[in-house]
């Protein structure tokens, strides 16, 4: 099965994300290619462009946005059921709490609808 | 919604962790079975401590070092851990090679029997268990229980580490035969009612993924991965609504996996970039051919039957052959295909008897098209199969 692992920030602290945690999730990305389970990831730049339809009117905006609630990075990760993935994400998610105090996000797991 | 499951959750590390675990107690105490007992041992109390303390912040180093000390426990009650120790002293220092490559390759030994190998990679690799590795070879559960025993018998003769540089393209072969026979185990069901048994390829692709990562200088490995990918990408388009087959030509390829398709691409290209390609590398540059052409009539036909050339050239086989008279019957017509297919040494294939058939009608030779379907349905063992050839010989 297929799933599309989503990461969002929520609060952003004032430190820069430290060297040691990308060091961390370099890690983690390694382990899971080497898994098989890893099949496409990207991190996301910050919003360009919103296209929205609210009672029946079509309002195009460009950015860029300031939102403190930001979708940063995704990664789509192939395994066996959804407890594999969310425990990817979890993995994923107690790197960013245990090296970058004060920051806050969540990350979704949602099954793919193919295979 | 609500709290995860601890058991889910323990399960899931399982599998996630299992191989590496068995692979590090594997190591350190040269015994695969043993090693895989141990990791069972840690992976029980696991279910037992993990409910009541929350799961560690390391779950993998808590499963390998519990499995570590179940492992010495057991030598201890045996009385040669005193001895195992010593030997330990003598041996060198191990060198820092990847475990879950030594296991892999050990896994897949020679000295092992083809199926004891298939079944001892599913369950140490894969963490399948007898129950499903029998269920996905269609064989009763004792019979896969005798095969791993044998394998495991046959592997304590068997030094645990990677092959030395002169062994190594033998025993790298056999492990790329495993996954390869694994996929294809799954791919094309020799027998029974179901077409494709998508979890046994799934498990084969994530193995090549593993080997790949593991060995990104290897063509083969590359070549073997990229094929995989290819191969699954096109897993959804070739079953119909009903269970039935869809061969190639009529296949919706609006279906076909891109993700894979990509990712196979990108291996393929990995493995040409290393400056020779292999048995596998030229079987995933033909299945390349066909990803890369939007509709049937787009494939290039001539560039699949050079291909097929040097494919026989490196690896021949009477299969190969027929595959490449299907090409060249494409690239230059059935009668230049069937002058390939009647010099092959293939009585009693099923394919052989379709492939003919296919060339005979569209020479136009309708009633000995119908002759050669006929014995393709009679042949097979596969029931899909043989629905679609009888209705190819009315």
């Amino acid at each position: 099965m297929r799933y599309l692992i989503t990461l969002t920030r929520t609060a952003q602290p004032e430190t820069p994300p430290p060297a040691e945690l990308m060091a961390a999730i370099m890690q983690l990305g390694r382990e899971a290619t080497e898994s098989g389970v890893l099949v496409d990831q990207s991190g996301l730049s910050a919003m360009a462009g919103q296209v929205e339809v609210v009672g029946g009117k079509l309002t195009v905006t460009d950015g860029p946005f300031a939102e403190a609630k930001e979708l940063i990075s995704y990664a789509i990760y192939e395994v066996r059921d959804a407890a594999e993935a969310v425990e990817w994400a979890n993995r994923f998610m107690k790197l960013h709490r245990d090296m970058w105090p004060g920051w806050e996000g969540v990350s979704h797991v949602y099954p793919l609808m193919t295979f | 919604m609500g709290p995860a499951d601890p058991i889910r959750t323990i399960e899931a590390v399982w599998r996630i962790e299992s191989a590496k675990v068995i692979a590090t107690v594997a190591r350190m105490t040269g015994d695969i079975g043993l090693a895989e007992e141990s990791a069972q041992d840690a992976f029980v109390l696991a279910l037992e401590a993990w409910p009541r303390d929350g799961v560690p912040d390391n779950p993998g180093g808590w499963l390998t070092t519990t499995a570590k000390r179940k492992a010495i426990d057991q030598l201890r009650r045996q009385g040669v851990y005193e001895e195992k120790l010593r030997e330990l002293a003598l041996l060198p220092e191990p060198s820092p090679e990847p475990e879950l490559l030594t296991l892999i390759f050990t896994a897949c030994h020679p000295d092992v029997a083809v199926e004891g190998r298939l079944a001892l990679t599913l369950r140490l690799l894969g963490g399948l268990t007898t129950a499903e590795i029998a269920r996905a070879f269609l064989v009763p559960e004792p019979t896969v229980g005798q095969r791993i025993y044998r394998a495991k018998t046959a592997l304590r003769k068997v030094p645990i580490e990677l092959p030395p540089a002169e062994e190594l393209p033998a025993r790298l072969a056999s492990v790329l035969e495993v996954i390869y026979l694994i996929f294809n185990e799954g791919y094309a069901a020799t027998a029974g009612d179901s077409w494709t048994r998508n979890d046994l390829c799934f498990e084969a692709l994530r193995l090549s993924r593993v080997l790949a990562a593991l060995m990104p200088s290897s063509s083969e490995a590359l070549g073997l991965q990229a094929l995989l990918e290819i191969q699954s990408s096109r897993l959804a388009a070739r079953v119909g609504p009903g269970g039935e087959p869809v061969l190639l030509p009529d296949q919706d390829r609006t279906t076909w996996d891109r993700l894979l398709i990509r990712r196979g691409l990108s291996a393929l290209a990995r493995a040409e970039s290393t400056g020779t390609l292999g048995p596998y590398g030229l079987q995933a540059a033909i299945a390349a051919v066909h990803a890369r052409a939007l509709t049937f009539a787009d494939t290039d036909w001539a560039r699949m039957a050079a291909l097929y050339q040097l494919l026989a050239h490196v690896a021949p086989s009477p299969i190969v052959e027929l595959n490449r008279a299907v090409a060249v019957g494409l690239a230059e017509g059935p009668e230049a295909g069937l002058k390939i297919v009647d010099n092959l040494k293939l009585e009693g294939n099923p394919h052989l008897a379709a492939v003919r058939g296919d060339l005979l009608e569209r020479s136009g030779r309708a009633e000995e098209a119908r002759a050669a379907f006929r014995q393709a349905a009679d042949l097979t063992r596969n029931a899909q199969e043989k629905a679609l050839y009888e209705r190819r010989a009315r």
